[in-house]
C-alpha cells in the first residue's frame, strides 16, 4: 500500500489518538503543576512531618517506574476501594510521577530568589501567603520555566505509557493499526513524527514564548 | 477487599527476584550501549563537517523528543518488514541504548565544552594529535563533572526497563504481569515490583549523590 493511501485510510484513527494524547498531556501537566507546587512548598516547611510527607511522595514516585505506577494505580488501587477509570488513572499517574520530579525544580527556583526579596516583603508587613504569591513565586517562575520546559517534553513522552492500560491514545491507536496492517514502519514512523512535531514545534516554542513573556513582565529583559 | 496473602508472596518472591536479575542485566546492557553510542554522538557533533553536526544534532533531538515506548516498538517491528529479525533482547537493548545515548551525548557535550579553551590551545602548542588531546587532556577533565549526570541516567535506564516487557523481555514487569494473569492476583506482584525498584534505585541514587559530592570536593568545585 503506498504511504499516501495508508495515511488517508488511517488518518482518522491517528487523529483520534492524537486528540486523546493531547487531553492526557494537558491534564497530566495540570496534575504535575499542582503536585510539584504543593510538594515543593511542603519540602520547605518548618514542620518536620510536613517535610517528611513530601519526601515520601517524591522518593516513592522518583524511585519507581512510571509503568509500575500506572499498573499499580489501575489494577491495585481498586482493591483499596479507589476505582479510577482508565483515562483518569492515566493522566493522574503521569502527572503525579512527573510532579515528583518537578517538586525539586519548584524548591530550587524558590530558593534561588534573593534573600533581600524575602526580607523586603517582610519589611513591608506582607503576610506569608501574600509574600509567596506576589513577590516570591513570580520571580521563581522565571527561573523554573527553562527546566520545566524539558519536563513538559518528558510528560508528553510519559503519556505514551497510558496505552498500556488501554487508554486509546496515539500510541494505542498506532499499535492497533500495526496489528491490523503489519505496516510497522508506516504506523510507528507516522506516530514518531506526530510526537516529534508536537514536542519540537508546539511544546518547546510555547515554553520559550512563556519564558520571554515572564522575563519581560518582571523586567529582566 | 484488601488481603495481602503471605504464602502467595513467598511463592512468587523467588521468581520476581530472579526477574530482577534480568532487569539489572537489561539496564546494564542498555547503559553500555548508551555510554558508547552517546560518546559517538557527542564527538560527531564536534567534527568540522557542518552537515554531520547538523544531522547528528537533529537525530539526538528527535530521539529525545519521542517516547521510548514507541521507539521500542519501532525497532522491534520494523526490522522484520525489511528481513531483519531482532530478538526482543537485542531490539530492547538497542532501543534503550539509543534513547539514552541521545541524553548522554548532551552530558558529554556539556562536559567537553566546560574544559577551558586554553587546554585545547596548550595541547595544540605541544603538538598533540586530536586523539591524544581528547584521550589525555580533554576527557580526563571533562569526565568527572559529567559523572553525576551519567549516574542519574543509569537510574533513569533502570526505571525505563519495564517498558521492555511489551516486546516480551522477561524482566520484572513482564514476570509480574504473567504472575498476575495466571493467579488473578495483582496486589502482591505489582507491589513487590515497586518495592524492588525502590530497593535498587534509592540506594543507587544516594550513592551517586555522595560520590558526586566527594568528587566535587576533591576537585575543588564545592559550591
Amino acid at each position: 500500500m503506498p504511504y499516501l493511501d495508508f495515511l488517508t485510510t488511517y488518518s482518522d484513527r491517528f487523529l483520534d489518538g492524537t486528540l486523546i494524547t493531547l487531553g492526557q498531556f494537558g491534564l497530566a501537566v495540570l496534575v504535575a503543576i499542582i503536585a510539584a507546587l504543593i510538594s515543593g512548598l511542603m519540602k520547605m516547611s518548618h514542620s518536620k512531618t510536613v517535610r517528611a510527607t513530601a519526601t515520601v511522595y517524591i522518593e516513592l514516585f522518583r524511585g519507581t517506574s512510571l509503568l509500575v505506577q500506572l499498573y499499580w494505580f489501575y489494577f491495585v488501587l481498586p482493591l483499596f476501594g479507589f476505582t479510577l477509570e482508565k483515562f483518569t488513572a492515566g493522566f493522574v499517574t503521569v502527572g503525579l510521577c512527573y510532579g515528583a520530579y518537578g517538586a525539586e525544580l519548584v524548591r530550587g527556583s524558590i530558593q534561588s530568589v534573593p534573600k533581600g526579596q524575602w526580607e523586603a516583603a517582610l519589611a513591608l508587613n506582607m503576610s506569608p501567603a501574600a509574600r509567596m504569591r506576589r513577590i516570591i513565586l513570580p520571580q521563581a517562575l522565571v527561573t523554573i520555566l527553562p527546566p520545566w520546559g524539558n519536563l513538559m517534553v518528558e510528560i508528553l513522552k510519559g503519556t505514551a505509557l497510558v496505552a498500556l492500560i488501554s487508554v486509546a491514545d496515539l500510541m494505542f491507536e498506532t499499535r492497533q493499526i500495526n496489528n491490523n496492517t503489519y505496516l510497522s514502519a508506516q504506523a510507528f514512523g507516522t506516530a514518531l513524527v506526530i510526537y516529534y512535531i508536537f514536542a519540537r514545534f508546539m511544546v518547546t516554542p510555547v515554553m520559550r514564548w512563556l519564558e520571554r513573556v515572564m522575563a519581560r513582565k518582571i523586567g529582566r529583559m | 477487599m484488601l488481603d495481602w496473602k503471605l504464602d502467595f508472596t513467598w511463592e512468587i518472591l523467588p521468581r520476581l527476584i530472579a526477574a530482577a536479575g534480568n532487569t539489572l542485566v537489561a539496564a546494564g546492557g542498555g547503559y553500555l550501549v548508551a555510554v558508547v553510542l552517546g560518546l559517538v554522538f557527542a564527538l560527531a557533533q564536534r567534527t568540522p563537517s557542518r552537515t554531520l553536526t547538523f544531522i547528528v544534532r537533529e537525530l539526538v533531538e528527535f530521539v529525545r523528543s519521542t517516547p521510548l515506548l514507541l521507539q521500542i516498538f519501532f525497532i522491534y517491528y520494523v526490522g522484520p518488514q525489511f528481513g531483519l529479525r531482532l530478538s526482543p533482547w537485542a531490539a530492547g537493548l538497542i532501543a534503550i541504548g539509543l534513547h539514552y545515548a541521545a541524553y548522554l551525548s548532551e552530558v558529554y557535550r556539556g562536559g567537553i565544552e566546560n574544559v577551558p579553551k586554553g587546554q585545547w590551545e596548550a595541547a595544540r602548542a605541544i603538538n598533540l594529535s586530536t586523539v591524544q588531546t581528547y584521550r589525555r587532556i580533554i576527557i580526563p577533565q571533562a569526565l568527572p563533572p559529567a559523572l553525576a549526570g551519567m549516574g542519574n541516567y543509569l537510574v533513569g535506564i533502570l526505571k525505563d526497563t519495564p517498558m521492555l516487557s511489551v516486546i516480551g523481555v522477561a524482566e520484572l514487569m513482564h514476570t509480574a504481569n504473567s504472575i498476575g494473569a495466571d493467579n488473578f492476583r495483582y496486589l502482591e506482584p505489582y507491589t513487590i515490583v515497586g518495592l524492588i525498584f525502590l530497593a535498587i534505585s534509592l540506594p543507587t541514587a544516594w550513592l551517586i549523590r555522595r560520590f558526586d559530592k566527594a568528587l566535587r570536593r576533591k576537585m575543588g568545585l564545592t559550591r
